[in-house]
């Protein structure tokens, strides 16, 4: 096991939350209600507290000299290796709220096989995160739920939103080389036998909301390898502003 | 479509309280959904260990203007509190 597969499996992990958590940022104010926009700030507040942990610990085992701040603001889009999912855009909330569910959904499983990872550290982040994503899966199921058994209006929309996100669903089940040195070296999980549980968990609330399970599996990947949507350099360009306009300002 | 949810208070135990304490009031469309927003925007900061919510409709609250009523007739009467008896000095904190 070499060191440049810890720190792949690491970024991953990073960029999945710093990304997702920079798109729930952009409804920081514009929330369709008071208590949904703190609500789903939390969550994105969660994510940045996870970001954090994977980032930092990314830098220590890549041993260049980046912190977590460097891995975030100074890399270009192709450094990045979140899954395509996180990255897609708002839309409006019930595709935000399709992405969440689908990102969710995987995570909480990810994580609950990193709590027995070799790597202790690995093993206590996803500990901690775990805490936090379980909250999340709670929420973004429950409203699934609520959009897609609601109104005509917000089922087409939730429906719409699951079929239009679906094609993102399953690049995270899709091992390749890091996963498989991850998985072998006992630090990350075995990305494909998440599948099954992630599917079943889906289609039961996709059942509880009357929506439909889109049959067709084909999924886009490339995220986890630095190929992504044209919607990431976007995202960065905002998010990243500061650190290229003034390198190493700080509050 | 904030107006058609209905209003809720929201009641927090704190680490160290023994009492829920009122701590504010929100919208949701139902008690659960209710139990999750007091969640996300009253307890942010670690304020609570339990969470009562009481839809707003369900308080039954002493109108302002029977307050003399309600009140007063208390004011006159300080033999109700026990300010007339001799503590001995072993006695503290009371």
């Amino acid at each position: 096991m070499n060191d440049n597969a810890r720190f792949e499996f690491l970024l991953r992990m990073g960029d999945n939350a710093l990304v997702l958590a920079q798109r729930l940022s952009e409804w920081v104010g514009k929330g369709p209600v008071l208590e949904e926009d703190i609500a789903l700030t939390n969550v994105g507040l969660d994510l940045i507290g996870q970001a954090r942990m994977w980032l930092s610990y990314a830098g220590e085992v890549e041993g260049a000299g980046r912190d977590e701040d460097a891995l975030a603001f100074r890399r270009d889009q192709h450094g990045f290796r979140n899954l395509l999912l996180v990255e897609q855009p708002n839309g409006d909330y019930a595709e935000t709220t399709a992405r969440q569910f689908l990102f969710d959904r995987w995570h909480l499983l990810a994580l609950g096989a990193m709590t027995r990872s070799r790597d202790e550290r690995v093993a206590a982040i996803a500990a901690k995160a775990g805490k936090e994503v379980a909250y999340h899966v709670e929420r973004s199921s429950d409203w699934v739920i609520r959009l897609g058994d609601g109104t005509d209006e917000s089922h087409a929309r939730m429906q719409r939103a699951i079929d239009g996100l679906w094609m993102y669903a399953g690049e995270g089940f899709l091992p390749d080389a890091t996963d498989d040195a991850m998985a072998e070296a006992g630090i990350g999980p075995d990305l494909a036998a998440l599948r099954a549980p992630w599917r079943e968990g889906v289609a039961a609330v996709l059942a509880e909301a009357t929506l439909a399970l889109p049959a067709d599996d084909f999924a886009q990947r490339g995220g986890r390898q630095g190929r992504h949507t044209e919607h990431l350099g976007h995202l960065l360009c905002e998010m990243q502003f500061l650190q290229r306009a003034y390198p190493d300002a700080r509050w | 479509m904030t107006s058609e949810w209905p209003l809720w208070e929201v009641f927090i135990r704190s680490q160290h309280g023994l009492a829920h304490k009122h701590a504010g009031s929100l919208h949701a469309s139902d008690a659960e959904m209710a139990m999750k927003n007091a969640r996300d925007v009253y307890t942010r900061r670690n304020e609570g260990v339990s969470i009562w919510v009481v839809k707003s409709a369900d308080v039954v609250a002493s109108a302002p203007g029977d307050r003399e009523a309600l009140f007063d007739p208390a004011n006159d009467k300080v033999y109700r509190h026990p300010t007339f008896f001799p503590m001995p000095d072993e006695v503290k904190h009371i």
